[in-house]
C-alpha cells in the first residue's frame, strides 16, 4: 500500500466518522451552540410518569420549548420538571401546564393553556397551575369500578 | 588469565520436565570468536539466549566481566545489553516492513541519529551483503538466502561489541556460506567484536574461530582451541566433527 | 484424593490469577506508552487504515441491512398498537444505544481483531518479538499501542458511521418501501434521541474498543503460554481472541447500560 494512498484514505475515515458523529450530535443530540436562545421556568406535578428530560412542551400544538429536567422536590415531595422555553415566547403567569401523551403509548409532553393574565412570567419563575399525567391504568380501574356498581 | 567477557557457571534449565542444560560451565573472551557446536536440540540457542535475557537460568550465574549478571544495576545491564546484537535462526524479520525499515528499526527505534545518517548507515550494510535494491521489497518476497542476510545486516547494523549468531549460515549455499563466515571474519577483525557462534558447519568453521566449545546431553563436554580438538580423543567429539553415527 | 483435588483447584486459581496479573500489566505498559513520546504517527495511521478505513464498506453494509430489518421488524410491531408513527423513535434509539455500538464492535473484531491476534500470534512463534527485546524496542510499545489507539480513534467513528447508516436503512424499508410518511420518521428520530443516548453510545464504543484491543492483541502476544507453538497455536489464540472479545462486549455492554440508566 502507497504511503500516501493510506493517508488519503484514513483522512476519507475520520472525515465521514466525524460528519457522522457531527450529524448525531448536532441534528439529533440538538447541542446548542448557543444558549441564550431560551429561559427557564418550572413548574411542580403530583406525577410525571413516562417523562423525560428533553420532551418537548407545545402550545397550541407547536414546539416552545423542552423540558431541561425533571427531579423530586424534598420538601413537597411533588415532581420538579424544568423547562427551556424560547426567548420569543411570553407565558403569563396564570398558564396552565399538563402532562400529556401524545397516541395511547406514545411520549410524554408538556401542553400549556394560554392564560390571559397581562403579568408575564419572568425566566426562573414558577408555573403555578399545573395538571398532572393521565394515569390511564386507574382510568381503566374506575372505569370498570363504576359498572360494577351499578 | 584474563577475566571473561560472559562467564556461564553452572547454568541449568529445564522446561517443564526436559531438563535441557544441566550445569553448564563456559567462557567467552573478549575479542574471540567461538563456536558452539553440537547435536540438533540439545539446547545450544536455548544457551546464547540466556547472554541476552530472553531466557532465565533455573539455577546458576553469569557473569559479566565478573559480575554476576543479577548484581548489576538497571542502567549496566542495559548498556550492557545494547552492546549485545542476536541474529536468530529464524531470522526473526518482521513481515510487514520494508527490508529497509527492517534494518533501520534497530537504529530508528533507539538512537537519535539524523534520518539521512540512518540511511548512509543500512545501505552501507545493504551494499556489503549484496542486499543492494531490495529495500523497498518485502521479507516475503525474497529468498532464504537473503532473508538470511537481512538478519544479519540488521543484527550488525548498530555496530554491536559482541555478536550472538544463531546457526548463521543454515540454508545457504557453499558460496555463500563462504560469503558469511569471510564477513564475520572481516567485520571481527575491523571491529573487534566478540562472536559466538552457534553452528553446524564443520568444519568450515574452523578456519574462523579461535575456540570450539561442544555442548551434549546439557553440559559442555569439549571447550578449547581448534588444535585442540584434533588432539583431544574424546569419541563422542570424533564422531561428530567425522560426521559418523555413533 | 481429596489433596489432589484441592491441589487442582489450588493450581487453577493460582494461574488464573498469573493470567490477570498478565493482562494488567500487558495493558497498563501499553496505555502508559501512549503519553510516551516519541509519538508512533506511522504505524498509527497504519492501523487505524486497517481497522477503520478497510472496515467503513462491511460497516456500511451491516448498519443499512441492521437498520433495514429494524424498520420492517419495529413497523408491524408497532402497527399492532397502532402507533407506527414511533418507527423513527424505534429504530434510531434501538441503534443509538445498542445495536450501533455493539454490532460495530463485533464487526470490527471479526475483520482486524482476528488479524490482530493472528499478526501478532504469528510475530511471537517466529521469534520476532524475542527480536525486538534483543533490541531493546519494547514489543507492547510497538505493537500494542499505535493499535490501542488506532481502535480509539476508529470505533466511535466507525459507529456513528453504522448509527447513520442504520437510521437511513429504517428509513428505506420504513418510509420508502412501506410507506409511512417521511417527515413523521425523521421527525420521531430527531425529537426522541437525547444528548444521554448519543454521548451513552460513544461511552459504549470507546469502551469497546480498549476491551477488544486488549483482548485480541494479548491473546496474540501469549500465544505461546495460552495456545503453544506453530500454525495450531495462532489458530487457536485467535479464536479464542474473537469468542472472548465478543463475549466482553456483551459483558461490558451490560455494565455500561446499567450505570448509565
Amino acid at each position: 500500500m502507497n504511503k500516501r494512498k493510506m493517508e488519503f484514505y484514513v483522512g476519507l475515515f475520520v472525515i465521514i466518522g466525524l460528519l457522522c458523529a457531527g450529524y448525531l450530535f448536532v441534528v439529533l443530540g440538538e447541542i446548542n451552540f448557543i444558549k441564550d436562545k431560551r429561559y427557564p421556568v418550572h413548574a411542580f406535578f403530583t406525577s410525571v410518569s413516562g417523562l423525560k428530560t428533553g420532551a418537548s412542551v407545545e402550545m397550541a400544538g407547536v414546539e416552545i420549548g423542552t423540558v431541561s429536567n425533571v427531579s423530586i422536590d424534598k420538601e413537597r415531595l411533588l415532581a420538579k420538571v424544568e423547562f427551556s422555553i424560547d426567548k420569543n415566547i411570553k407565558l403569563s403567569d396564570d398558564i396552565i401546564a399538563s402532562v400529556k401523551t401524545s397516541g395511547i403509548i406514545g411520549q410524554k409532553y408538556i401542553d400549556i393553556l394560554p392564560g390571559g393574565s397581562d403579568i408575564m412570567l419572568e425566566p426562573g419563575e414558577e408555573i403555578e397551575l399545573t395538571e398532572s399525567s393521565l394515569d390511564l391504568e386507574s382510568l381503566v380501574r374506575k372505569f370498570i369500578f363504576n359498572k360494577d356498581e351499578k | 588469565m584474563t577475566v571473561p567477557l560472559i562467564q556461564f557457571i553452572d547454568i541449568m534449565k529445564s522446561f517443564g520436565t526436559d531438563h535441557v542444560l544441566k550445569g553448564v560451565n563456559l567462557s567467552i573472551y573478549k575479542g574471540e570468536i567461538i563456536a558452539i557446536i553440537g547435536k540438533s536440540g540439545t539446547g545450544k540457542s536455548v544457551l546464547l539466549k540466556h547472554i541476552i535475557g530472553l531466557v532465565q537460568q533455573d539455577s546458576g550465574q553469569i557473569l559479566i566481566n565478573g559480575v554476576p549478571l543479577h548484581q548489576l544495576s538497571v542502567e549496566e545491564k542495559i548498556s550492557f545489553q545494547k552492546e549485545l546484537s542476536y541474529m536468530f535462526q529464524d531470522n526473526a524479520l518482521f513481515d510487514f516492513m520494508t527490508i529497509y525499515d527492517n534494518i533501520a528499526l534497530p537504529l530508528v527505534e533507539n538512537s537519535n541519529f539524523p534520518k539521512n545518517q540512518v540511511k548512509e548507515k543500512v545501505f552501507t550494510r545493504m551494499k556489503q551483503l549484496g542486499l543492494t535494491g531490495t529495500e523497498k521489497k518485502f521479507p516475503a518476497q525474497l529468498s532464504g538466502g537473503m532473508r538470511k542476510r537481512v538478519a544479519l545486516a540488521r543484527a550488525l547494523v548498530t555496530d554491536p561489541k559482541i555478536v550472538l549468531f544463531d546457526e548463521p549460515t543454515t540454508g545457504l549455499d557453499p558460496v555463500r556460506k563462504k560469503d558469511v563466515h569471510s564477513m564475520i571474519q572481516e567485520y571481527q577483525e575491523k571491529f573487534e567484536f566478540t562472536a559466538v557462534i552457534v553452528t553446524h558447519d564443520i568444519p568450515q568453521i574452523f578456519d574462523l574461530v579461535q575456540r570450539i566449545a561442544m555442548l551434549d546431553d546439557g553440559i559442555i563436554k569439549f571447550e578449547g582451541s581448534k588444535e585442540d580438538i584434533f588432539d583431544s580423543h574424546s569419541k563422542i567429539l570424533d564422531t561428530f566433527v567425522g560426521g559418523e553415527d555413533v | 484424593m481429596l489433596v489432589k483435588l484441592i491441589e487442582k483447584v489450588g493450581s487453577k486459581i493460582i494461574k488464573l490469577l498469573e493470567s490477570i496479573g498478565r493482562i494488567v500489566i500487558f495493558f497498563w505498559t501499553g496505555v502508559m506508552n501512549i503519553f510516551i513520546a516519541p509519538v508512533q504517527f506511522a504505524k498509527i495511521i497504519d492501523h487505524t487504515w486497517f481497522i477503520g478505513s478497510k472496515s467503513i464498506f462491511v460497516i456500511i453494509l451491516t448498519g443499512l441491512f441492521t437498520g433495514m430489518v429494524l424498520g420492517l421488524q419495529g413497523y408491524y410491531s408497532l402497527l399492532q398498537f397502532g402507533s407506527e408513527a414511533a418507527l423513527g423513535s424505534a429504530v434510531s434509539l434501538t441503534l443509538i444505544r445498542e445495536l450501533g455500538p455493539v454490532f460495530t464492535a463485533i464487526m470490527v473484531t471479526a475483520r482486524a481483531g482476528s488479524a490482530m491476534a493472528a499478526e501478532i500470534g504469528v510475530m511471537r512463534i517466529s521469534e520476532q518479538i524475542d527480536a525486538l527485546k534483543t533490541m531493546h524496542i519494547n514489543p507492547v510499545r510497538f505493537l500494542f499501542t499505535p493499535r490501542i489507539i488506532a481502535s480509539i480513534i476508529s470505533f466511535p467513528l466507525l459507529t456513528a458511521l453504522f448509527n447513520v447508516v442504520g437510521i437511513i436503512g429504517g428509513f428505506i424499508s420504513g418510509s420508502i418501501m412501506l410507506g409511512l410518511n417521511r417527515y413523521v420518521y425523521m421527525d420521531t428520530v430527531i425529537k426522541s434521541i437525547q444528548m444521554q443516548d448519543i454521548s451513552g453510545g460513544f461511552y459504549k464504543s470507546f469502551v469497546f474498543a480498549v476491551v477488544v484491543t486488549t483482548t485480541c492483541c494479548y491473546r496474540g502476544f501469549y500465544t505461546h503460554l495460552y495456545s503453544g507453538f506453530g500454525a495450531r497455536g495462532v489458530s487457536l489464540s485467535t479464536t479464542n481472541a474473537v469468542v472472548q472479545s465478543c463475549i466482553f462486549i456483551f459483558i461490558f455492554d451490560y455494565i455500561i447500560t446499567f450505570f448509565l440508566v
